[in-house]
């Protein structure tokens, strides 16, 4: 069943130097109980993307397209009918567990505060149940940190209780924008694992957001790879992870450390740096990077080319990009 | 650390002056020596004694009664015309931060405007047009602390509503007065305070200015700023006359700067990282 079916969204932030697009024509489907990763480098669009599918783009922001979520258009949804959606039928993790707490109230209050917004229940009913919350992400002591203030919790466990806030209502969407990159690896992996299983216990979808793809390749059904704004390839993880068709993805995979490689051996880079978003033009954003580039990747956006099972790559060129080494 | 000691020596006298003032106040409302405008001709510019403390004025009140009794109008001109500055100011500063736009824009650059006048200059002109008196003065240096707070306001809320956890509690669904309430105010409280004690003292010298100017408090209620213009026709023969006043002033203004000195040590933590 589509939860979330997003078409040719766009967001443009107004600068002072005129409008930027930083997402651009991004066009995904997310089923419940699905996990679709999104992956891309600093200023991609991928926070955006989330920030847009959750009405909180910045003021100013202008959104184009269409999102429609349990078969409503949320593009042109009031800030009322918005607000009552978030935190109840689809909420966020947020990446810096240090900062997402507020440091004046404890964490059970701020747990209990969807529940006490959306569910109407006592503020004392629902510290009671955040404290069950807290004790659904299995923080060691639920009760101590319920009635703890942040600073006296570690980052793994503000983390594990910003998910307790999240998934309070019961969401059917939950957006983790880059959940584990504040936090150690040993911690990362248990988070991750946290967020997964609670998908499979809820059925309820997942969005995770994220730079590293070996987070993405373990943790998702599909992935979204997400360059200057645009979507570059999306498909199963699998499929797109072994056989990618573009050569971003390529490149990317390419520039994995490999496991057992020869002592002094370099890693393979990609040359270049990303564009900003003004300097893209009509143009593929990759264009200048690419060792497939031709004439038309500079003057023309490539078109979607599609390889079956979902699997989409956009690139003028997509045909010629061989499988991953 | 404790937040008294972190506030060090300026936040303990700044608060024993302040508690001083206070208390003054306070006593006034239930005794003073003397009825403080009861004028008694034969002993006037007497010297201090046991039975005037610091001695009568050229009509024969008692100063210490007036000193007394002058507290009461420094504090209501105080409080009244911090809590104006507050309330709108707060208020104004709040909505600039949320609506962002031309909405800001417009606020701010009204609060730039009546920054543009200097404020005494804009409470002689309130006073002297509307006539002069107590609730004049008030309003006009009120009317004087609203965009300085609301600039404060605004600038403390846009850094909170900058943090994650604003974003966050959007995300939970709440709206903007829920968020202001729960995050924005008790985060900026800090710097408010301050300010709003180092305005505090700013009103206490603009009311005796303007009651000195006579467009403050009006006979027979007693003022500082009264007493000091009442003290200058006899300036060479009870120069000390001017003195008692004008030390009241200076006291009470050291006392609340150095209070909010004080407690902008102890509230702002990244004094307290340095030190």
């Amino acid at each position: 069943m589509t939860l979330l079916e997003v078409t040719d969204l766009s967001v443009d932030l107004p600068l002072p130097r005129g409008a930027v697009r930083v997402v651009d024509g991004a066009t995904f489907r997310l089923d419940a109980g699905e996990s679709l990763g999104v992956v891309g480098e600093s200023g991609s669009g991928k926070t955006m993307t989330a920030l847009a599918l959750m009405g909180l783009a910045p003021e100013g922001a202008r959104i184009g397209g269409s999102i429609r979520f349990e078969g409503r258009e949320l593009v042109s949804s009031s800030e009322e009918a918005m607000r009552a959606l978030r935190g109840d039928r689809m909420a966020m993790i947020f990446q810096e567990p240090m900062t997402a707490l507020n440091p004046l109230h404890r964490v059970g209050v701020q747990v209990a505060e969807p529940l006490v917004l959306h569910r109407g229940l006592s503020r004392s009913a629902a510290f009671g149940e955040a404290v069950r919350l807290l004790e659904r992400v299995r923080l060691a002591d639920p009760e101590r940190a319920a009635h703890a203030y942040p600073f006296a919790l570690s980052g793994g466990e503000r983390q594990r209780a910003m998910i307790a806030m999240a998934i309070g209502c019961g969401p059917r969407l939950v957006i983790a924008d880059e959940p584990t990159t504040a936090l150690d690896v040993t911690v990362q992996a248990r988070i991750l694992a946290l967020i997964d299983g609670l998908r499979v216990e809820t059925g309820m979808a997942v969005i995770l957001v994220s730079h590293d793809l070996a987070v993405v390749a373990g943790n998702c059904d599909r992935v979204l790879v997400l360059y200057g704004g645009l979507v570059m390839e999306s498909g199963p993880v699998e499929v797109v992870l072994r056989a990618p068709k573009n050569p971003y993805t390529r490149a990317l995979l390419e520039a994995r450390p490999e496991p057992g490689a020869p002592r002094g051996a370099r890693l393979k880079t990609i040359p270049g740096a990303p564009p900003r978003h003004r300097d893209v033009g009509a143009g593929c954003p990759f264009a200048a990077r690419c060792e497939l580039t031709v004439d038309v990747c500079r003057t023309a956006r490539p078109p979607s080319v599609a390889f079956g099972a979902g699997h989409v790559s956009r690139c003028w060129r997509a045909a010629e990009v061989g499988e991953a080494p | 650390m404790s937040g008294f000691a972190r506030g060090g020596f300026s936040l303990w006298l700044g608060a024993t002056l302040a508690a001083a003032l206070l208390m003054i106040a306070a006593l006034s409302f239930v005794w003073t020596p003397y009825p403080p405008a009861a004028i008694d001709i034969p002993h006037k510019l007497a010297q201090p004694s046991l039975a005037h403390w610091f001695g009568t004025d050229s009509l024969g009140r008692d100063v210490a009664s007036q000193l007394i009794a002058g507290a009461r109008v420094s504090i209501l001109v105080g409080v009244v015309a911090v809590g104006i500055g507050l309330v709108f100011g707060v208020a104004l500063g709040l909505v600039a931060a949320f609506r962002k736009g031309v909405v800001e824009d417009s606020i701010m650059k009204a609060c730039d405007f009546v920054f543009a006048f200097p404020a005494l200059l804009s409470a002689i002109m309130l006073t002297s047009t509307f006539g002069p008196g107590v609730v004049n003065a008030i309003v006009a240096i009120g009317a004087a602390n609203v965009p300085i707070i609301a600039k404060l306001t605004r600038a403390t809320a846009n850094s909170v509503l900058a943090r994650e956890y604003a974003l966050a509690a959007r995300a939970a669904g709440r709206g903007p007065l829920a968020i202001a309430a729960d995050h924005v105010l008790p985060n900026i409280l800090p710097a408010l305070i301050v300010q709003a004690t180092i305005q505090f003292a700013i009103a206490i010298l603009a009311e005796a200015a303007l009651s000195y100017l006579g467009l403050g408090a009006q006979p027979p209620q007693p003022s500082w700023g009264r007493m000091l213009s009442d003290a200058q026709n006899v300036l060479y023969n009870a120069p000390r006359l001017a003195i008692y006043p004008g030390a009241a002033i200076a006291l009470s203004v050291l006392g609340l700067n150095l209070l909010g000195d004080g407690l902008r040590d102890a509230l702002d933590p990244r004094l307290r990282a340095r030190s």
